[in-house]
């Protein structure tokens, strides 16, 4: 799609980041020591840390990533809005005023606190960083693709802009200005989401979506021996086609452009989009240059019902009547496939009418229905196991309860933050669901759809929805480089390496790490260009519960946990989550490689590198028993 | 080697023993209706499909259903937790160790 910047959407961005750096510029000058800036001096009030828990959690992946894949893959989507929510039941029940009794600036404190560990430190470190830098991908991910529509800039841009903002803004203020700026900007995207779900409801359910949606035409054709031979309207000419696993592509050419179709069971041949690369690097939008416009948006409803009767239209709904009427309807879906036919690489999306039932169950995109394999089950309970142990594994979650004064503040700000997400999640169903059949969905970027479907109601509206996103990338983003900071700083330099430095000094180091982190993560960021950043985060939260949360747990509820044992346990995580997520399908497919060929057949590795951290832990702590002095745990008496 | 707490909490053991038990009781109440969520998703995915009321499926009534348990379960946990630090009265004493 081709997007051009709008006066209004620049002026109302650079509004949005000009009060982000007001905000940290006002509390960087006050924040002069190492607690300061790590930990806030751990003044934050519960029911701000509890807002600013959501701001930092409700990121690019939430919002954009959700978003778009409820849009291009509705329930499963939204399994991952459960699974994200669901991870803070372990956070609340289990980690959360522990680990504020224990912990000092970092959870390595927490980990350490009971043995004194170098060991401890040094992994607790490397894993905060691994995790901080896979978590970052995304929110880099997501700011390339909303500075383009927004600004109209390209991807690497954005990534570029967002890395340069948030380095300067963590190397001036710290801990507390994040807070705030994260307590700012969790406020302001429920706020707006909800008037986005309010509009998406109002308007209702159309067959076409607005004046001037494309109008995808179809055609009759007539086969011989498999193959088209004549269609219906002679202005067009058969020019090629290309069969694959029960698909049948056509390609066809009316007034000197080129396009692919799709084949039906019924002889029907319905539009498709394509984008088409020749042999000398020429690549054609729909048979055409991307400046034509042909390539357009997408997503409409095929058939209206509302109580049996099919319906033009469902003018203002309700809630409930919305999902149930989109339960009963059919929906377009536009389905992505890459084929090569001669010296043509073809990226094509091609229409599927869906039920609605259907788009509200599992299966679009986890394939878990009756045929699925064993291998694609796994899949999704990895997932699932991954989302749920997760979040009390992620060390910018982490780091918020040493903002709070006590144990008690930790707990009811996690409360805060549970309430505030979960009720933010019930609306990505709603925003997902609202892009799907609102003719807005760019193909190419799944992430967009949030952001367009806010455009459906006007630039005004899509320029305060794309601001509030790129300030939830620039919070995430400022949580995640204070945390590795720290982790720099604090847990390795200061605590494994002994370096003592004075406060002052500490915080400087802690300023360059973030710099140095910054710029790893704007290089990630545009080597991962196009990827969802849901499932991206997905991937995140896998290594977290696999390297830190088997710790956690059993320090807080095994006796026999030993300091070798949870360095052993980190390690294996960080190793074998790292180790599948790069030999799994999707990453080979990245690499260029077919999905196939890989040799680890699942995505998600949570499923097997959890339980073998659990496993390390307690057979690395049953080997290193010190019989003199057996450890007590005292978790929660300290 | 400084990283303990950056301020000592005096809450006595009682409290303590409560709260980690109750926090853990209903851990493994919501863990056990997660698990069935991802079971009946991953083994009987058609019977996610059945409208269960108003039109809507169990797909979406389980899973926003999850959203709410949590949020309930969540706002019970601390008010147990608030009522049992009132009546024992030792939350919120607190030393600092430093100050920014």
């Amino acid at each position: 799609m081709i997007y051009t910047a709008s006066p209004l959407a620049v002026g109302i961005f650079f509004a949005v980041v000009a009060a982000v750096l007001g905000i940290s510029f006002y509390f960087g000058r006050k924040t002069t020591s190492a607690r300061g800036y790590f930990a806030a001096g751990g003044t934050i009030h519960w029911s701000v840390n509890g807002i600013a828990f959501a701001g930092d959690y409700l990121s690019a992946a939430s919002f954009l990533g959700i978003c778009g894949m409820i849009a291009f893959s509705g329930f499963d989507g939204f399994l991952y809005s459960i699974g994200y929510l669901a991870g803070w039941v372990v956070a609340l029940f289990v980690v959360a005023e522990p680990l504020k009794r224990m912990g000092k600036f970092t959870f390595a404190d927490a980990l350490d606190s009971k043995f004194n560990s170098k060991g401890i430190r040094l992994m607790a470190a490397i894993s905060t960083l691994v995790v901080s830098i896979f978590y970052l991908i995304p929110q880099m991910v997501g700011a390339g693709a909303l500075v383009t529509p927004l600004l109209g800039l390209p991807h690497w841009v954005g990534v570029t802009l967002v890395g340069g903002i948030v380095i300067f803004i963590v190397t001036t203020a710290g801990m507390k200005s994040t807070t705030y700026v994260q307590f700012l900007k969790g406020a302001l995207l429920i706020v707006f989401s909800v008037i986005l779900v309010f509009l998406v409801v109002d308007r209702g359910v159309q067959d076409i979506p607005y004046e001037g949606y494309h109008d995808f035409i179809t055609l009759q054709a007539e086969l011989t021996d498999g193959s088209v031979t004549s269609l219906s309207d002679p202005a067009y000419t058969i020019k090629g086609e290309y069969t694959e696993n029960g698909l049948h592509f056509v390609k066809l050419e009316k007034d000197g452009i080129s396009n692919w179709w799709n084949l039906e069971e019924t002889g029907t041949l319905t539009e498709a989009l394509s984008i088409v690369t020749l042999s000398d690097g020429t690549v054609l939008y729909n048979g055409a240059p991307r400046e034509d416009q042909l390539f357009y948006p997408v997503g409409n409803m095929h058939r209206i019902t509302v109580d049996g009767e099919q319906v033009e239209e469902a003018g203002s709904l309700n809630i409930i009547s919305f999902l149930a009427v989109i339960q009963e309807s059919e929906v377009v879906r536009f389905i992505a496939d890459v084929f090569i036919s001669g010296d043509e690489r073809v990226r094509i999306w091609y229409q599927k009418v869906t039920p609605g039932n259907e788009i509200l169950s599992p299966g679009l995109k986890f394939h878990i229905d009756e045929g699925s394999s064993f291998a694609e089950k796994m899949n999704f309970i990895s997932l699932m196991l991954a989302l749920f142990f997760g979040t009390a594994a992620l060390p910018h979650v982490l780091i918020r309860y040493y903002t709070v004064p006590t144990p008690s503040a930790a707990r009811k700000s996690t409360i805060v933050a549970i309430a505030a997400i979960g009720f933010f999640y019930i609306l990505t169903l709603y925003m997902g669901l609202g892009a799907m059949i609102s003719g807005v969905l760019d193909v190419e970027s799944s992430n967009m759809s949030a952001p367009l479907l806010a455009q459906s109601f006007g630039t005004l509206m899509f320029a305060i929805i794309s601001a509030i996103a790129f300030a939830t990338v620039l919070g995430t983003v400022s949580g995640l480089i204070v945390a590795s900071s720290g982790a720099v700083a604090h847990d390795f330099i200061d605590n494994f390496l002994g370096k003592k430095f004075s406060d002052h000094k500490k915080v400087i180091i802690g300023k360059f790490a973030a710099v140095g982190t910054g710029l790893i993560a704007i290089l990630l960021g545009i080597a991962f260009k196009g990827m969802n950043v849901a499932y991206l985060v997905g991937l995140a939260f896998a290594i977290a519960a696999s390297a830190n949360l088997p710790s956690i747990l059993l320090l807080l509820f095994w006796k026999k946990t030993t300091a070798k044992g949870i360095t052993a346990s980190i390690t294996a995580g960080i190793i074998s989550a790292v180790g599948i997520i790069m030999l799994s399908p999707s990453m080979f497919t990245r690499y260029g490689l077919e999905a196939s060929s890989a040799p680890f057949p699942l995505d998600n590795p949570g499923i097997i590198s959890i339980p073998l951290s659990f496993a390390v832990l307690i057979i690395v702590s049953l080997m290193t028993q010190d019989k003199r002095q057996p450890f007590e745990v005292k978790a929660s008496t300290s | 080697m400084d990283h303990g707490p950056a301020v000592e909490y005096h809450e006595c053991e009682e409290l303590l023993k409560y709260k980690q038990k109750a926090g853990l009781r209903l851990f493994f109440v919501y863990s056990a209706i997660y698990g069935i969520f991802v079971l009946l998703n991953t083994v009987f995915p058609r019977m996610m499909e059945s409208v269960v009321f108003f039109g809507l499926n169990l797909a979406i009534v389980y899973g926003i259903g999850l959203i709410v348990v949590a949020i309930i379960l969540g706002l019970f946990y601390n008010h147990q937790c608030t009522k049992m630090e009132r009546r024992l009265d030792t939350s919120g004493s607190k030393t600092l160790r430093g100050s920014e």
